[in-house]
């Protein structure tokens, strides 16, 4: 066996473990969530029948699908522009050389210490219509269909609000002073520094920051099953809701057109991920 | 930056104003968990809830592992987050290995194909995943809580960056003293590259442990809950039990808080990954 044959079959056996893994719970899977987008199983699940692709445009141009999709662009956009300027407006107040900074900047970054489930718990305490501390507040009250995503959505910005600190004052530590400096020769006051030198300075990283935080809002799931159930209504059921409140036979079908949607849409915002991933690897050697 | 802020104390105090008031918002959500999870329930309830614990009880705490059997569920979840971490760290320095120091056919074509799975997250997955789980017969177990986890594109994709700083004649020298492949990744590729496997083993654990979807999909029994899903009890449990729903939120974020506060440069090393230059 030549060296060359060898080194190829090491490498092999060195990719195999993760290949086995890919292909049993990441290929397999998308395989078989077209296989039963095709067909629709009875209730017990002892029997399926051919149903076609007319399922696949039934179910994505249907109501439920597009109250998903509906429900789960409204919560993007309640949690993502919120979240970036709330970890932004942190991160520049906490990028001061003063005694003690360090504490602050631990206490914004907290957050970062909280699972999605356990924000939820904690926003529980706050927005439960029962027991709440401001139940009682009508913008963002759970019990009403028009404003429970927006509570929802609170304790999202909140368990983000750690990580999206972290990674902007990182950003913002980045920029040489020498930058800031030029500026303030240039007689650039501070919000106009703030917007015309610091802002494009840190933009790819907020670009980063958005996708990122896009693919968490896309994936929500816990914060709708611990704090509202899904209710009231119908109003926070999310797409990853409605797919896994899918799995009974009956669904299934039906769920898996739904995850085949949500995998489209998951396509769309990771390839931006990796372009921009590739981008600052690029850029960093 | 903004030095001219700095040059009067008043600016200093303001400013000092300000953090402080952003520091009371961040905090108050978890310090009004903190104080529910303190207070008698009944009480706290009563007295018109106050943002300060009522008739506080201490030992919430203790009673979150005996009356909601926090000790089974930090064990199920210590359990599922170890081996992960230690699967993925095992599966992703391989291949990352392989990727970086080795010559094959289709080497970029495997690559692309690790990095696909990027792409498709357990939530789009679910339901042929939870099928799958089923069929073999490991609902309520550890090899269905851990298989899908073990392997891992942004693992071996961070590690590979890592091993690519490792100069080539290295591996040439460790060569011609007789050392293979392997012994170079032992003794050479994993020690020198130790700061990038810390980060990702501190993000491999947050990620673990912090899991929710699919841990709820496939445990149908109470014993085989993770601590996370544990805490959708929350929105069942009746008014005289929720401080010990509560406490056990708070018990659930302590393992994380302890990495943040001792591994902290690892964690935020692994977490701005890809988001700054250099």
């Amino acid at each position: 066996m030549t060296r060359r044959t060898r080194e190829a079959l090491l490498a092999y056996a060195m990719l195999l473990p993760s290949l086995v893994i890919f292909a049993w719970f990441f290929f397999y899977p998308l395989y078989r969530l077209v296989e039963m987008g095709l067909h629709q199983k009875n209730r017990a699940g002892t029997a399926e029948r051919w149903v076609g692709w007319s399922q696949f445009s039934d179910v994505l141009g249907g109501d439920e699908f597009r109250e998903g999709v509906r429900i789960t662009g409204t919560y993007v956009l309640y949690t993502v522009p919120l979240g970036l300027v709330l970890g932004v407006l942190l991160a520049v107040a906490a990028n001061r050389r003063l005694k003690g900074i360090k504490v602050f900047q631990a206490i914004f970054s907290s957050t970062i210490a909280t699972s999605v489930a356990v924000a939820s718990v904690i926003f529980f305490v706050l927005l439960n219509p029962q027991v709440g501390y401001f139940s009682s507040v009508e913008w963002f009250s759970l019990s009403d269909p028009d404003t429970a995503l927006r509570g929802v959505a609170l304790s999202s910005v909140w368990q983000n609000l750690g990580l999206t600190f972290v990674i902007v004052l990182a950003g913002l530590q980045a920029v040489p002073e020498e930058v800031d400096e030029a500026a303030t020769l240039d007689g650039y006051g501070p919000v106009r520094r703030f917007f015309r030198v610091t802002l494009p300075m840190i933009s790819p990283t907020l670009l980063f920051l958005v996708v990122v935080l896009v693919i968490f809002a896309l994936q929500a799931f816990a914060q709708s099953d611990i704090l509202t159930g899904g209710g009231p209504l119908g109003s926070t059921e999310t797409l990853v809701w409605k797919i896994f409140n899918s799995q009974q036979p009956l669904d299934q079908g039906v769920g898996a057109v739904m995850a085949v949607g949500l995998f489209a849409i998951t396509l769309v915002v990771s390839l931006a991920q990796f372009l921009i991933l590739e981008r600052r690897v690029h850029y960093g050697n | 930056m903004a030095t001219d802020l700095h040059r009067t104390t008043r600016a200093r105090v303001a400013w000092y104003a300000l953090l402080t008031a952003l520091a009371g918002v961040v905090l108050f959500p978890a310090y009004m968990t903190l104080v529910r999870a303190l207070s008698q329930p009944r009480e706290y309830v009563l007295a018109g809830q106050p943002p300060w614990p009522v008739s506080p009880e201490w030992d919430v705490f203790a009673r979150a592992f005996t009356e909601g059997d926090m000790g089974r569920k930090f064990l199920v979840s210590a359990v599922v987050t170890g081996c992960i971490v230690a699967g993925q760290l095992l599966t992703a320095t391989l291949a990352a290995y392989a990727f970086t120091f080795l010559r094959f056919p289709l080497r970029r074509t495997l690559f692309v194909v690790f990095m696909a799975t990027l792409m498709l997250p357990i939530e789009v997955t679910l339901i042929p995943n939870v099928e799958t789980v089923r069929s073999l017969g490991w609902l309520n177990s550890y090899p269905g809580l851990v298989g899908p986890f073990l392997a891992t594109a942004f693992g071996t994709f961070l590690l590979r960056q890592g091993f690519r700083g490792i100069p080539r004649d290295l591996l040439d020298a460790s060569q011609l003293d007789g050392f293979g492949h392997l012994a170079f990744l032992r003794r050479v590729a994993i020690p020198v590259t130790r700061p990038v496997v810390a980060s990702f083993a501190v993000i491999a654990f947050l990620a673990a442990w912090n899991q929710y979807t699919w841990p709820r999909a496939v445990v149908t029994e109470g014993r085989w809950e993770t601590v996370q899903i544990g805490l959708k009890s929350v929105a069942v449990e009746t008014v005289d039990r929720s401080n010990i729903a509560f406490a056990a939120a708070i018990l659930a974020a302590v393992p994380i808080l302890l990495l943040l506060i001792f591994l902290q440069r690892h964690l935020v090393r692994g977490l701005t990954t890809g988001a700054v230059k250099g």
